[in-house]
């Protein structure tokens, strides 16, 4: 059995360690923020955070997450207002919406281990996820707007 | 487990606050436009079925029913707020309710059985959401004066009340909620709003469902659950109308959290494959990883069929053939041959775009009861009727005995109004008993997909001595869509001519000749965002910048030349006598070189056109009309020595005539852009025996962050917003690639006449 504190509420998991957090959180706790996008870690709309760090949600399997802190997309603030969401809806970014939750996480890790990022840095640390209506130089102000605030 | 229930009309009255609540509606035939607003309270008639638009809480909560599907267009904000407007209602007070599949009553317009598709929500609904919210304010106007006992035209809404004039005496809207029971108002005579005086038409507002979409809050296809349902995912052939000969699902059904392994049959040899299940054999459990484990254990014997002689690079060359070797004449004027005999320089150049696929950032999802009455369909559909119509056929129960309601979608792009993915949850919530979810995964939805038709463009010219375009002759070939109703069709129809082919920009040429060659089809050839427009652009712009270099011409002065600045373009005159349009009179939508040139003259002066660039450096021009609008773009390019590409700068001009939302316009300009970006830099599948060989997006890759163009300049053209809206999801899409492929010519001498981009490019 492993035990995993999921935005701070600690959850029991039986089934396969190998079973990728993704699918717990969406298809046993319906914590369904977390989207699906590509089941091989290439698109980030999966991304939740391990001990704040940003990982791709369905390639990382249960196993890792024994004993640890993830947080998704809905534990990433409990009134929704973490600077980055709040420069997101500030710049207007979302289109369909379906690939935010993974690039905000994305965005809240980058900022978390460099609040200070560079033009080159942010490009490269949002460069895991992919937005197929096309919000990136959205997402590259507001990173930089949140960049401001934390 | 969350469970979202169906939210059923009555759940609507709910919402707005029960029994003391004013729900607004009409009731509306298809194609008509006559019955009046109705007012009612509480439970409405069941037997009257009242087209809901608006519904008002005692609390003055507005809510609005939206009518179309959401995709990241916008339309959520956009139609909405302008039945808001017209009411006088605070944007702040609003909330949304999504219309499910049932054109009767949310389709007032008539004209699609609500597909949001094609880019027409804003021009067939901008005139009737109108109407509807007019007729809403004076209902809630006469309320109050009935409250005061005074003449309603004494009283006017503003700002969420309802105002007096003579006393200065107001209501809120809420306050109003019982006395508005039983007035009507014929949203036909109600009186509108002077433009002068809107609130939000015209005005930027941001997207309603933002805080939903950044807190996670927001619901897509597969996020629906419904109490009993086993998820699905299913192994489809590789090769189109393929059959599975026999099948092994021991091992897969070794998989803990398996539960079942069915086969759902294969597409009937008489049927056309329209939007009905592909067939394939599917695994069900209770959670998605154990049937995507348990799917890759099944040992499958797939007979390929007829398709498995669908390989590139000889289809490929099929197409090239059939495009040089001329085909059905679309559209003449003059006498190209002999033209082409005297003229001073003779041009001839071979276009090529592979297939594409969507890509939505959501794969498919669908989910269905099909055991209790009605059927209850929740999609990711941009065509919730059709799904209901393909879902009854594939069950066998009468459409009327299917409900559909649409979540939001993670992207669309023309994939999601097809709803194959509907009817195989259906079929298979059928055949087990349980309500079924299905989830496509990337690799369904790249392998299994309808894909963007590849073509072939012959393009022939002659230039008279002062490079002069006095001859233009162009012959495409591609497979068509209508082998999706007629797998035996070999040419394309009115609605692929009418996408940028027979109304091309570059009209102004005295003789000029367009054909269509014929094609096989071995695959599902759909709609993507922009359709046929995306090659038609890329070749015809692509080619026009070969002549200016042939003729010694500066590509700006040669492309107005061709474009022109007459104020119609009358394909009659060339023989053309059925015209498509985008399904639009010509009348009230006709096609206005001048309208194109303006927007290529706004997008040349923006970027700085003409200036000297460093070494390495190119802009390029293109144009396209698409969907009514006029779109013009000007890309920045910088090659590397190692041959990469940089953006750093892109300006895009649109005329769309009347717009809603300009903020919706220009996010849908940025967003296609990328899209555009893609296309050309990246897009390509390719198809080996049959099968595709791209996958996931190792393989099928899409623009990230690191090769995107993030300074996108938006220039909305203002001389023309008294006239009708056009569109603005797909349009800005086709300049793109020919802009960028002009750009690197500019930049470097090399001229690229194939997509995509990025093959092609090495130090």
């Amino acid at each position: 059995m492993i035990t995993v504190k999921i935005n701070g509420v600690n959850r029991q998991f039986t089934g396969d360690p190998n079973m990728p957090i993704l699918w717990f959180v969406r298809d046993e706790l319906g914590l369904t923020g977390s989207k699906f996008g590509c089941g091989m870690g290439l698109c980030g709309a999966c991304t939740v955070h391990v001990e704040g760090q940003a990982v791709r949600g369905c390639i990382t399997p249960m196993s890792a997450a024994a004993d640890r802190a993830v947080t998704t997309i809905e534990g990433l603030d409990g009134e929704g207002n973490h600077p980055v969401q709040r420069a997101w809806r500030a710049h207007n970014v979302p289109q369909c919406g379906y690939c935010q939750s993974g690039q905000i996480m994305q965005a809240a890790s980058l900022l978390n281990q460099n609040p200070d990022p560079s033009e080159q840095e942010i490009i490269d640390g949002m460069a895991g996820n992919i937005c197929r209506c096309g919000t990136y130089q959205r997402i590259y102000a507001a990173v930089k707007t949140a960049a401001t605030e934390v | 487990m969350t469970t979202i229930r169906n939210v059923s009309r009555r759940d609507f009255l709910k919402r707005t606050g029960a029994a003391g609540a004013l729900v607004l509606g009409a009731q509306l035939a298809p194609l008509s436009f006559t019955q009046s607003v109705m007012a009612a309270a509480g439970e409405p008639n069941a037997a009257a079925q009242p087209n809901l638009f608006v519904g008002i809480d005692p609390d003055g909560t507005v809510t609005i029913t939206s009518i179309r599907v959401e995709m990241g267009q916008g339309v959520r904000t956009g139609i909405p707020m302008i039945l808001a407007d017209e009411m006088e209602a605070d944007w702040n007070r609003v909330k949304l309710w999504q219309a499910p599949g049932d054109p009767e009553k949310y389709d007032p317009a008539g004209k699609d059985k609500q597909n949001t598709d094609g880019s027409r929500s804003t021009r067939h609904h901008l005139d009737l959401m109108r109407q509807f919210g007019a007729a809403a304010r004076q209902v809630l106007e006469q309320a109050a004066a009935r409250k005061w006992g005074v003449d309603a035209a004494e009283v006017y809404a503003q700002g969420h009340r309802l105002h007096h004039s003579p006393t200065g005496r107001s209501l809120g809207f809420g306050e109003v909620v019982e006395e508005a029971k039983g007035i009507q108002v014929d949203p036909k005579q109600a009186k509108l709003k002077d433009p002068s005086n809107w609130i939000y038409i015209g005005k930027d507002l941001p997207g309603i469902d933002n805080y939903d979409m950044t807190t996670g809050g927001a619901n897509y296809g597969a996020d629906v659950t419904m109490p009993g349902m086993r998820i699905a995912v299913i192994a489809r052939s590789p090769v189109f109308r393929g059959k599975a000969q026999s099948f092994d699902a021991s091992e897969a059904l070794k998989v803990p959290g398996v539960e079942k392994v069915v086969e759902i049959p294969a597409l009937a040899d008489d049927k056309a494959p329209e939007f009905r299940a592909l067939g394939g054999i599917a695994v069900l459990g209770s959670n998605t990883w154990a049937v995507m484990e348990g799917r890759k254990k099944l040992k499958i014997d797939w007979e390929a069929g007829p398709n498995a002689v669908h390989t590139s690079k000889t289809f490929d060359a099929a197409l090239m053939k059939s495009a040089k070797g001329g085909g059905a004449v679309i559209r003449n004027r003059g006498d190209v041959e002999g033209a082409l005999e005297n003229a001073a320089k003779v041009v001839e150049s071979d276009y090529f775009v592979p297939y594409f696929i969507h890509t939505p950032m959501e794969p498919p999802a669908a989910i269905v009861d099909a055991n209790s009455r009605p059927v209850q369909v929740w999609a990711a559909t941009q065509s919730p009727n059709q799904a209901r119509q393909y879902v009854a056929e594939a069950i066998g129960v009468d459409i009327k005995d299917v409900e559909c309601n649409t979540t939001l979608l993670g992207g669309g792009f023309g994939r999601k109004s097809k709803p194959d993915f509907a009817c195989e949850a259906a079929i298979l919530s059928k055949m087990t008993g349980t309500p079924v979810r299905v989830q496509w995964t990337r690799e369904d939805e790249i392998q299994n997909g309808y894909y963007h038709a590849a073509s072939a463009h012959a393009m022939k010219a002659g230039l008279d001595a002062d490079g002069k375009c006095v001859a233009w002759h162009h012959c495409g070939s591609w497979p068509s869509i209508l082998g999706l109703w007629n797998p035996a069709q070999k040419t394309g129809f009115g609605i692929e001519y009418g996408l940028g082919l027979i109304d091309t920009p570059y009209n102004e040429v005295k003789n000029l000749r367009i054909e269509n060659g014929e094609a096989d089809i071995h695959t599902r050839v759909g709609w993507y965002r922009s359709v046929n427009n995306i090659q038609h652009a890329f070749a015809t712009n692509g080619f026009v910048h070969e002549l200016a270099t042939a003729g010694g011409r500066d590509f700006l002065d040669l492309m107005l030349e061709m474009i022109g600045d007459a104020q119609v373009m009358d394909l009659t005159k060339d023989g053309v006598e059925e015209y498509w349009n985008y399904g639009d009179s010509v009348d009230d939508w006709p096609i206005m070189p001048k309208r194109l040139s303006n927007a290529l003259r706004r997008v040349a002066e923006k970027s700085g056109y003409g200036k000297e660039l460093p070494n390495g450096h190119g802009l390029g021009l293109a144009v396209h009309r698409a969907f009514h609008s006029y779109v013009a773009a000007a890309v920045h390019v910088v090659v590397r020595n190692d041959g990469s590409i940089h953006v750093p700068q892109v300006d895009m001009a649109i005329d769309c005539g009347r717009y809603v939302n300009p903020e919706g316009v220009r996010k849908q300009l940025e967003g296609a852009v990328i899209y555009g970006h893609s296309v050309a830099m990246h897009g390509k599948i390719t198809t080996t025996d049959g099968a595709v060989d791209q996958s996931n997006f190792h393989d099928y890759p899409i623009t990230r962050m690191t090769d995107a163009p993030l300074n996108i300049r938006v220039h909305v053209l203002e001389d023309f917003v008294d006239l009708k809206p056009c569109g603005a999801g797909e349009p800005g899409v086709p300049p793109y690639a020919p802009a960028l492929v002009n750009a690197i010519f500019n930049a470097t001498g090399k001229r690229i006449t194939r997509l995509p981009i990025s093959e092609q490019m090495s130090a």
